[in-house]
This record gives structure tokens, sequence and C-alpha cells, in this order.
């Protein structure tokens, strides 16, 4: 079985000690988990994760089981790529005279999509939502030019199909 | 009414019905064993001789009564030795509750003095597990603990209280829990799949079960005769699974995996439907997985969802609490018998008995007493009403593979996890458990040696266990796979043994040693006789194998004799 990009989901209570022991599944079966992003969901109280891992559906399915298994994990869902609306975002930070003697530079934000969200004296702030890839070519394109920081979050992600987890709730109480 | 946290403690154990827990005071959980001294009429709490053997004999008092084993430990040391323990219940499915004390909140991450991280480290081996820094939390905490150490698949529970919230009050009133919203240990019951799978079983020609331990721990043993009975299906047990059904039952074939018996192993790759009746699929069960029943259609009535297609590929898979999906399915089988197919594993068992078990339970050209011919001796004398626990390693294989039991919840083994030193500390909590019931400890002199300051416990509280050693000066089971698959050589495996006896006795335990076989009986009987703790040391054959054997990464059909 070949590997693939999966995106899990887990909803969870929010608890102490639970991203420790979701991690730990991973671990264990010495799988990387390739980015991690935990927040609120819909629901209130209830944590949502969205982990990315590659390996084969077979381990997928595993871990996610695992992962259900936890008595704080409400339920979990995994997703290939096609099935999910997903996004990234990243922060670059250049320093500000660049503006103004690399022209260009301007032009690379607004053809990119990208919005200048704090000038500075010394430095301004590009921030950038979008796929991987492209925020992994606006990097390519800013590279030149010297970037002092860079920063890429985890993928967020929501399913094109229904997650009900309301519903569930509501039928556990 | 405001109580300390340290009472309320004590007072959950005792809403739990809890009686009686092992454990080992220290700093951080001092408050809590002032309250034990004062509840002593109500809860019993045993001293043992280090925090290992206070997981193992919770673990050994809930395998053979069905209940929670509590633990207890203090912060740092004492709660890391738990740590073994904890996990061989993980693997084994036990429900544990083990409380460990835990620094003032005020120093938590500080590199306290015995301060340890024991929520990180126990994670991956609790089923649950929580520190509880306020008294308030307590009996909520405490409630939930049980509730899920003992519903669903059964599992340890870890709490750790940090010293400040048993020093706190707390207005205390105590409500047992009964679901969790996040938590859904029992799956409802897909009675089209009860039906799916009675049609299945219904048609097959060579149809075979296979039993695990779900079976003794939903009590379903009753339904697992009434199904075996009605369809005439063969059945075969884990090493788990062992004493859920009798083992004289005409229909009882035997065990599967690794040192099992040879028609279960090899008919497993000939049966068309397998039924897993509460077992996982162990690696040391099927062999190599490419090359596991795959002609066979094969239903799983499991209770773990994340079971269920871990291992072996599923035709239909029954998730619920066995004893209830065997109740709905037993209605929809039809009375038969399977006589040509059971036949087979008559036959192969002929074949096992000329090739392997005749010679072992009756040793010729001049060896010395083999471990199968001691545990057949034990079977004479307990008639197969004792409970056996045993250790890990070849001892564990013969007890295994020999011991005869007429009722359920009488094998008490490190399965999954395979801790030496699991069953003296084991055997104390299943005879403290079960205190009408004979209970035995077969242990190798390895293993012995891995929880042997526990005869202190035995000592102290004068429980009338029997103790077994099987002595080939050796770490058997590591020398045979040399012998086996390292050509002989023996890398750390020759054992030089103290006087087991004498230590025996300095423990003030009546100790004996048989060396020759025409003296074995009389040893036996009266080690059973007895009515306190007996210690016999038998000085077995040092070089014998365990087989069969399926080796490693070989299928089941390649199951070895010699």
């Amino acid at each position: 079985m070949e590997n693939k990009t999966f995106t899990i989901s887990v909803y969870s209570e929010n608890n102490v000690g639970l991203l420790n022991r979701i991690s730990g599944i991973f671990l264990k079966r010495h799988i990387n988990i390739l980015s991690l992003n935990v927040s609120e969901s819909e629901i209130e109280n209830v944590s949502r994760f969205i982990i990315v891992v590659d390996t084969t559906e077979k381990w997928v399915k595993n871990i996610v089981g695992q992962i259900e298994k936890q008595i704080e994990v409400i339920k979990a869902f995994y997703h290939v790529d096609e099935e999910t609306i997903f996004l990234e975002s990243a922060l670059f930070k250049i320093q500000s005279n660049l503006l103004f003697d690399e022209r260009q530079i301007q032009n690379i934000i607004k053809e990119s999509h990208s919005e200048i969200v704090t000038v500075s004296r010394d430095f301004f702030v590009i921030s950038k939502s979008g796929k991987r890839s492209e925020i992994e070519e606006l990097h390519a394109k800013l590279k030149p030019f010297g970037i002092m920081q860079f920063v890429r979050s985890g993928r967020i992600s929501v399913s094109k199909s229904k997650m009900e987890i309301s519903t569930l709730l509501v039928d556990l109480k | 009414m405001k109580i300390t946290g340290a009472e309320a403690v004590i007072r959950c154990l005792l809403a739990e019905g809890v009686d009686l827990v092992y454990g080992y005071p220290g700093g951080a959980i001092m408050p809590v064993y002032d309250e034990l001294y004062k509840f002593q009429d109500q809860l019993h709490h045993v001293l043992v001789r280090h925090e290992q053997g206070a997981a193992h004999a919770a673990q050994g008092f809930a395998r053979a009564t069905g209940k929670v084993g509590v633990a207890i430990a203090t912060s740092g040391p004492g709660a890391t030795n738990l740590v073994t323990g904890i996990a061989d219940a993980q693997i084994d499915s036990t429900p544990l509750v083990c409380i460990t004390g835990q620094v003032g909140k005020h120093l938590l991450g500080s590199d306290a003095f015995q301060e340890t991280d024991i929520i990180g480290i126990s994670t991956p081996v609790t089923k649950w597990n929580y520190q509880i820094t306020e008294a308030h939390e307590i009996p909520e905490i405490i409630a939930k603990a049980f509730y899920i150490a003992r519903s669903g698949r059964p599992g340890p529970v870890l709490i750790d209280i940090t010293k400040n919230a048993q020093f706190d009050e707390l207005d205390f009133c105590y409500e047992k829990c009964t679901s969790i919203r996040s938590y859904h240990p029992k799956p409802v019951l897909n009675l089209q799949k009860v039906q799916e799978a009675a049609n299945i079983i219904n048609n097959a020609k060579k149809p075979y079960i296979i039993f695990g331990q779900g079976v003794i721990l939903s009590e379903a043993e009753e339904q697992l005769k009434a199904l075996v009975e009605k369809s005439g299906i063969p059945a075969a047990w884990t090493i788990l699974g062992l004493s859920a059904l009798p083992t004289n039952h005409p229909l009882n074939v035997g065990m599967v995996g690794m040192h099992g018996n040879y028609g279960p192993n090899v008919l497993t790759n000939e049966c068309d439907v397998l039924i897993a009746l509460g077992m996982r699929f162990d690696d040391r069960v099927t062999g190599n997985l490419a090359t596991y029943a795959k002609q066979a259609k094969v239903i799983h009535f499991e209770i773990d969802p994340a079971e269920i297609d871990k291992n072996v590929k599923t035709e239909v898979a029954v998730l619920a609490d066995i004893k209830e999906a065997l109740t709905a399915l037993i209605p929809l089988i039809d009375k038969k018998s399977h006589d040509s197919w059971h036949n087979e594993f008559k036959e192969k068992y002929e074949i096992e008995l000329d090739a392997v078990i005749n010679e072992e339970l009756a040793p010729t050209n001049g060896k010395g007493i083999s471990m199968g011919e001691t545990i057949e001796m034990i079977n004479k004398h307990s008639n197969g009403d004792a409970i056996m626990v045993s250790d890990v390693g070849q001892h564990q294989m013969f007890a295994c593979r020999y011991a005869k039991f007429n009722t359920t919840k009488s094998n008490v083994t490190s399965g999954g996890l395979g801790t030496m030193g699991f069953a003296l500390p084991a055997a104390i909590g299943a005879k403290m458990g079960m205190p009408e019931r004979e209970v035995v400890a077969i242990i190798g002199d390895g293993g012995f040696q891995m929880n042997i300051q526990e005869l202190g416990t035995i000592n102290q509280t004068k429980v009338p266990v029997k103790i077994v050693v099987l002595n080939n000066e050796f770490l058997g089971m590591v020398r045979q796979w040399q012998e086996l698959f390292f050509d002989n050589r023996y890398a750390s495996t020759v054992m030089v043994n103290p006087n087991f006896c004498a230590i025996a006795e300095g423990y003030y335990i009546k100790a004996k040693k048989v060396t020759q076989r025409e003296d074995l009986d009389a040893a036996v009987a009266e080690m059973m006789a007895s009515k306190d703790s007996y210690f016999l040391e038998v000085m077995v054959e040092k070089e014998n194998n365990v087989f069969p054997m399926i080796p490693t990464g070989a299928s089941v059909s390649e199951m070895r004799l010699s």
C-alpha cells in the first residue's frame, strides 16, 4: 500500500495531557507528524486537532482507531487532500529598505495575493495564506532579497462532507 | 461534611466496594496512609516489599476476582516502580486503579525531592490518567477512574494526587460515575451483524472457534459453552482465554499460538470459518500474518473497535460485549456436530502425543524431572480446581499447555507483556482475592529472583500461597532460542543460583527441594495439603525445550514438533 498525505481531524474534550496521549500514538508507530494544529471547534468546549501525516491507509485507519479509543476523544476522522478544504498561513519578515530599493517586491506581493500586515522603520511583515505550494513559491521569490524571519503554520482544514459531532454529543447526553 | 482530601480518597475507595489495597508508603502519600491507619478495620492495606509487587498483586487480585485491583505508591520512585505492572495490565486488559502521591502543587515542575512526571511517564501504558491538584476534584476523578478501569475493554488508570490536595479540605459527596460523554465503552449490538455471522456459521463445513480473555472479562463462559455444544464447533484458546472453557470439555481442542497445540495451529489454515471471540490476533497467536487463515472467512466478536481489522481482515465484525453478542447468537445457530472435522483435531493430537507430550509427561532415557510432569503432578493433587499463576518463560508455556482447569479465572499469567517477576506477587493478590481457592504459583529460577522480595509480604501477611520454582539453572526460554537459532551460544543465560529453600526458610516459609522423580508425588501432595504457604523447588532437566513451536515469522501451518 502506497503512502499518501492524510489529514486526521480529532474532536476532543479540552483537557491537559490529551495532546501528549495523541502524539504518543504516532510516536509508538514511529510516524512523523508533518503538521499539527489545535484550536477550538464549532462546539463550545470541544477542541479540534488537525494532524497531517504521510503514511498508508491501513496505518491511518489503525491510528484513528487508537485515537478514538482515548477516553477524552469524542470522534476522529481521516481524509485525503481531495476530500478537504485546507490551507496554511505564513509570515515573512523582511528589511523595510528593500520595499523601496527592490521595487519588484511590491509586484511579488500583489501577484501572490499576500498582504503586508505591518511596516516599521526597520522591517515589514508579509502574511500569506494558501496551499503549501503557493507559500513555497512566494518563499522562493522572496529568498533572493533576504528573509529576516519566516514561519509557517500547521495545516487547518475543513472536510467537504459532514462531520456530525454536534448530533453525536446530543445523543450522548 | 468537610473532610481532608486524604480521607476523601479512602471514602471513595470504600464507596467503590474496595476492601483490600496493595501499596508502599512514602513522603508524598503520607496523608493517605494516615487515613489508611484510621480506616484499617474497613480497608485492609497490604504492605508489599517493592511497588512493582503492589501493581502485580493488584493484577492477580483483579484477574482472579474480576474486580478492580488497587495499588498505592508515593511519588518519584514509588510511582515509577509501578510502571511495569501498569504496562502489563494495559496489554492484558486488567482493571487497575493506581493512586500515586505527588509533590505539592506549588512545587510541580521544580525538580522537587521525589518529583517525577508520572502522568507523562504513564500516559502510553494507561487507559486513562489524571493529576489531581485540588482536593475538591477527588470524588469525581476517583469515580471516573473506577468506571473507566472496569468498563468496556478494562485497563489500568493512574491517579496522581498532589500533597496539598491530600491535606486540603472539601465538601465530600460521592456519586458513582456511569457515563462520560466522550467515552462509549459498550458498543450497541448490531443484530444484523449477528444474523450475518450466524448464516456463515450455519453454512460452514469446517468452522473453528478461538476464544480469548474477552470471554472471561465479560463473564460469558456459560454462553461460550452453550455455543460450542449447540454448534458442535471445536474450540481453542489463547493463553489468556485459558480456563474460560473447562480443559476436559470434549470440544476444547487446546491452545493456539507459538507453543500451543499442534492441531489448533495447523488447522487454523484449514478451517473455512474462523470465529474469534474476544481475542486480538496477537503476533504470538498468528505467526506470519500473510499466511494466517487466508482460506477462512473470519468472524470477529470484539468489544474494542480498534481491534477490528487491526491484524486480520474480517468478513463480519460483531462489535459488542461478548456475553450480549453470544446470547443473541446462540438461538440463531443450528444444532449440529462436526465429527469428521473434530476428528482432524484428534488425529493431530495423536501426532503431538507421540512426538512431544508422552515424552514430556513421562521422560525416558534416564532424563531428569520435566516441567510438564511437575505440572501434571500438580493437576493430580489439585484436581484442576486450583488457580495457577505462572511467570514468564518455558515453565509458563508448560504450565499453560498441561494445566487442567475446571473453572474460569483460574489461569493468571503475564501474556502480552511477558513480565518476568509477575507470578509471585500476582499469586499473593489472587489468593487474597479468592481465599477459599488453592493458589499455586509456577515460577522459573530466573523470574523468581525478579520479585523474590515479595516472600516478605507472604511472611508478614501469612497468605497461604503455594510456590513452585522449576529450577533448570538457566534462563530457559532464551537458552532454547540460543540453542535453536544462535548456534548454542549461551550468552548470559546460565544462572548460578542461591539456596532457594534457605531463602524461603529465612522468611519462615516451609520449604522443600525435590531432585528425584520418586520424591515428586509426595512433595506435591505435602505442599497441596499445607494450610500455610509452602515453597517447593523442583530441580528439572536443564536443557529441555518447549515444543511444538512456531518459529518467529513462520506460518501456523509450519509448526515444528521438534
